[in-house]
């Protein structure tokens, strides 16, 4: 039992070692230059500008639920690819079923408008 | 591995109808629009055709996941005469109402199609697949006459109890394959009998099934989100749901029971016994209480599930389990008659923007619409479980078969609760007779008007001679 | 190998208790929606485990199944969350009270 969960031990030591030796080094030796720039949220980014917690337009929702949907259909194309050959022809014919499924749900949200942003 | 979709042919049949209505729907022209629920109707009844055309069909598909026999098809004929029933509930109400889309159809046809699979469900996956087809299409429909606050409101209450109940459900699932290294009911049982399954983990697991279930079905003490969920519903959708949604657990509940934990029977019994008795009492009791008619038929469905529970507590005793089966189905399609009928009443006298829904509106109409006072009057006698209706016959052979059970004190409960429930029942047919209103014009629609009368002549004269429709539910044997 | 089977049973029972409560106490429709997701993947989280326990393959497909269907549930939910933010600028759900008798 200790055995088996030494390495994860050490690798967990290992990780809060480095987490704290690392800061400390920089913060011993490191030189402190305080320039307006680096008080910035974004220090080589984008000036930040307006609310933070501005709306966020309601069609990301609707991308962002589609996105979903379709995304998650891959879990079930997946170990089917990875089997194929084993399967033949009857799971082709079944995931074809399945894919004509998802498809009509793309025609109905292609034909609604839920794709357009404008 | 081979291809054989018989066993599901007519669940494939309804989705199949609602994917590619789906599309057309989308497609064809809005002066064309009536075609949507006609080919709906179309194709459950060719579902219809199928499914009868496979009673004493006695076989296993899908790798052992569904199997049919004369259970599943006497249910699935009930789940699509409930679909052809609400399709006539529905066609005018959508349209005055100003939520006619297509839409509306094909997810009640999706909904239909996953009760179909709920009751030849022979693997608890299936069951939860099953579940979660049958009731997404539901929450949907339910917030269907957006953008009416209610309806929203009682689409998100049913939407987060609903998910709620399908996780209690899942995590029984879990349980159980954790107990037994199977998800097959079959599996269940053997592992169970063989005694290589931990047993207290299956007593847990199989608890949370039921509560799983309960909470869909609206048993007490899980029914509170019911009388909200079918008063904020568009009137059509609560008609259907209040038949169909019920149903589907409660067949689901019975195959998974009877078949895999009669070994359980000992632990759960007692707790089945104390649910029905409880939803028996408190829906009844809070059903007096209420003004709107929809929330009154909400805590009357909840009432009637105690009923149909009273058949599940035999579940382990294998000498009346038949009966127990053949009383309990029995029961689900007196009450599905009887129901749509008495929703069809309601959708008729509905006004706009949802007035005339309250009891009191009901003052005066049987006077002025006779025949539509006398058929509500045979739809509450029914539901009261009064000769000569068929909810007689419901409540004789539910009652008898648990007497059998020698569950007594339950039996009385029921009559008491029964009783109780003649005085609400019985208060709407004294509204419509005996008391003066003001001039509520009822919906006259050959639809609704046909579905009112066909029901109202099936309680009648079914209920004189009950004989032929209780012997199918003899027939519809679970195959164990 | 090592990790007991109770291990992960226990985080799951841990996982699915704090979603039903979450379910239960919050107000925030949102965060309703977050812990009914946590009880779904309390639920996988032990499919997957008894699935490694019995050397089977069947409780990993029927996670992709839970996974497919929670994501139906999201649309669905989120969709309806939309709509009623719309109307009532709020989806606290103990201010949902048209509905009451």
């Amino acid at each position: 039992m200790v055995n088996e969960f030494l390495p994860i031990g050490v690798l967990i030591i290992l990780a809060v070692a480095l987490a704290i030796v690392v800061p400390t080094l920089g913060y011993l030796f490191g030189p402190r230059r305080y320039v307006p720039a680096k008080s910035r949220p974004y220090e080589s980014g984008m000036t930040p500008f307006g609310p933070g917690t501005r709306r966020v337009s309601v069609r990301y929702y609707m991308i962002a639920v589609l996105f979903i949907l379709f995304d998650v259909e891959v879990v079930f194309f997946l170990p089917w690819a990875v089997v194929f050959k084993e399967l033949g022809v009857p799971a082709l014919i079944e995931m074809g079923l399945f894919a004509l499924v998802v498809v009509v749900g793309l025609v109905y949200a292609w034909k609604k408008g839920a794709l357009e942003w404008e | 591995m081979t291809l054989d979709f018989t066993p599901i042919l007519p669940f494939m049949i309804v989705a199949g109808a609602a994917l590619a209505l789906l599309v057309l729907d989308l497609f064809w022209p809005v002066r064309l629009k009536w075609l949507t629920p006609l080919l709906a109707a179309a194709s459950l009844l060719a579902a219809l055709v199928v499914e009868l055309g496979q009673a004493n069909y006695l076989r296993a598909g899908l790798s052992n996941m569904v199997i049919i026999d004369n259970f599943s098809v006497f249910a699935n004929a009930i789940f699509i005469c409930s679909g052809i029933a609400a399709i006539a509930l529905a066609y005018d109400y959508i349209q005055r109402t100003g939520i006619n889309h297509g839409e509306y159809y094909v997810l009640m046809l999706f909904s239909i199609s996953g009760m179909l699979l709920m009751s030849t469900a022979a693997d608890l996956i299936i069951v939860f697949l099953a579940l979660e087809l049958l009731s997404v299409p539901l929450y949907v429909l339910t917030g269907f006459a957006r953008p009416r606050l209610d309806s929203e409101e009682a689409a998100l209450k049913y939407f987060l109890l609903g998910a709620f109940s399908s996780g209690v459900l899942l995590y029984g699932i879990a349980l159980l394959y954790g107990a037994t290294s199977y998800t097959s009911l079959h599996g269940i049982l053997s592992a169970v009998s063989r005694g290589t399954a931990d047993m207290p983990l299956v007593v847990v697991g199989a608890a949370f099934l039921l509560v799983g279930v309960a909470f869909k079905g609206g048993v007490v003490p899980f029914h509170m989100w019911a009388p909200d969920v079918y008063q904020g519903a568009p009137t059509s959708v609560t008609g259907f749901m209040s038949v169909g949604a019920k149903a589907a657990g409660f067949v689901a509940l019975l195959r998974i029971f009877v078949v895999a934990f009669p070994p359980v029977a000992v632990e759960l019994t007692s707790v089945m016994n104390f649910l029905a008795s409880l939803t028996m009492l408190i829906g009844n009791i809070a059903a007096i209480g209420q003004r709107n008619i929809k929330r009154m038929l909400a805590y009357s469905g909840i009432a009637q599930a105690g009923y149909m529970l009273m058949a599940f507590v035999p579940f382990g005793n294998k000498a009346i389990i038949n009966d127990s089966v053949a009383s309990m189905i029995f029961y689900l399609a007196v009450y599905a008659i009887a129901s749509f009928g008495a929703w069809a009443v309601v959708v008729a006298v509905e006004q706009a923007e949802g007035r005339g829904l309250d009891i009191d509106d009901y003052a005066g109409l049987g006077r002025r619409y006779p025949l539509l006072g006398v058929a509500m009057l045979i739809f509450m006698l029914s539901f009261i479980g009064l000769p000569p209706t068929l909810g007689f016959w419901g409540k004789f052979y539910l009652f008898r078969s648990v007497i059998e059970g020698n569950y007594i004190v339950l039996a009385l409960v029921g009559m008491l609760a029964s009783l109780i429930s003649a005085y609400y029942y019985l208060r709407v047919v004294v509204m419509m007779f005996l008391h003066d209103g003001a001039n509520i014009t009822v919906r006259r629609n050959w639809l609704l008007s046909g579905l009112v009368g066909v029901s109202a002549l099936a309680v009648l004269l079914l209920g004189l001679m009950p004989g032929p429709l209780f012997q199918m539910a003899a027939d519809a044997l679970l195959r164990l | 190998m090592a990790v007991p089977v109770a291990y992960y049973l226990a985080l799951s029972a841990v996982l699915f208790v704090m979603g039903a409560l979450g379910v239960l106490v919050r107000r925030n429709a949102i965060v309703v929606f977050m812990s009914l997701e946590l009880m779904f993947n309390a639920a996988n989280l032990a499919f997957v485990a008894f699935a490694r326990y019995y050397l089977q393959l069947d409780g990993q497909i029927i996670v992709f199944f839970v996974m497919t269907v929670a994501a139906a549930e999201v649309a669905v939910g989120l969709a309806l969350m939309v709509a009623i933010f719309r109307a009532r600028h709020s989806i606290d759900v103990d201010q949902m009270s048209i509905l009451k008798g």
